[in-house]
């Protein structure tokens, strides 16, 4: 398959995959193989001080094969979301940042007025800033014109499971687009990455659809193949819709 | 003194740096980084980087998240 560049790092897997929410740190270590991501999102948070005996969750993943990918999940104002890319920079040593500015907590859909500030701020910085967005294509020219890597847009609210909303405003962002798409939140099984991927996203990240999976790690390898299928067929070229039939077999040459 | 420590009032000997707060709070320094007074300190600077009464300091790290 055709490799995913991104702010010109090559990736070889079109999935990119969360951290949060598997049974157990083993199961999404597992997951993560099973699934061929090269890039994890991960979250900053306050360490927790009281008990520092819990496992730590980068022993569970090799920063050697796997990229980090420091999310600003929970930021309500562009503020909150820079101060915490700049802490997550300095955690994990790596200037990316999968930028979230939350409008509002029951949809968690994206301010997209501060997340078009916290970009432009962040992109100054040197940051390379992929921001969660809506499946706006004006918000995404915008973010994109703001100088982001890639654009986010969701496909459906952030653990809701519900595939594609909105195809056809994929199909327009990636008209308008010139940087990478990546399809972010709403994927719910394989059909619906797959969707993703030939409506012409240029990968998808995904956490919920595997971790609460019954099996994470089936879920997860059925994930990497749906994004591969996706592609390839984006590629391919479908077909012409027709509203009749037509026949495969040749009409010459019937018994009559 | 008093400090504010992740949100909360914390007592600390002092005065004390940034790596002298991590070893004896038994914090990896390489595994998190520390904002003081709102702003990121660089690694490089936890030795050199003081605390003094009433500052405010944040240590974070990566936990499981996806969005």
């Amino acid at each position: 398959m055709d490799p995913l560049i991104i702010a010109g790092r090559t990736f070889t897997s079109r999935l990119i995959v969360g951290t949060g929410k598997y049974p157990s740190f083993a199961v999404m270590q597992q997951a993560h193989e099973a699934s061929g991501a090269e890039m994890v999102t991960v979250a900053v948070r306050r360490v927790n001080l009281s008990d520092r005996t819990k496992e730590s969750l980068l022993d569970f993943i090799d920063t050697k094969k796997i990229a980090l990918l420091p999310n600003t999940a929970g930021c309500y104002s562009a503020d909150d979301a820079v101060r915490t890319a700049r802490l997550g920079r300095e955690a994990g040593l790596s200037h990316w940042v999968k930028l979230e500015v939350i409008g509002d907590e029951r949809t968690l859909f994206p301010d997209n007025e501060e997340l078009l500030v916290a970009t432009k701020i962040l992109v100054k910085e040197g940051f390379v800033v992929l921001p969660y967005t809506t499946d706006d294509p004006i918000i995404c020219r915008k973010l994109e014109e703001a100088g982001a890597a890639a654009v986010m847009p969701l496909g459906a609210p952030i653990g809701s499971g519900l595939g594609i909303q909105n195809a056809n405003n994929i199909r327009i962002i990636r008209e308008f687009s010139r940087v990478p798409i990546i399809l972010d939140a709403g994927v719910g099984t394989a059909s619906d990455a797959t969707i993703a991927m030939e409506l012409g996203a240029d990968g998808v990240l995904m956490n919920t659809a595997i971790a609460e999976a019954r099996d994470p790690i089936a879920m997860a390898e059925s994930m990497k193949l749906a994004v591969q299928a996706g592609r390839l067929a984006y590629r391919a070229g479908r077909m012409g819709r027709r509203m009749y039939a037509s026949a495969s077999s040749p009409l010459a040459g019937t018994l009559k | 003194m008093k400090i504010v420590l992740n949100g909360d009032p914390h007592d600390v000997a002092g005065p004390l740096t940034i790596s002298d707060l991590l070893v004896q709070l038994n914090v990896d320094a390489r595994r998190v980084a520390v904002e003081h007074n709102l702003t990121v300190v660089k690694r490089a600077h936890y030795d050199s980087t003081q605390i003094r009464e009433n500052d405010q300091v944040e240590i974070v790290n990566f936990v499981g998240g996806g969005s």
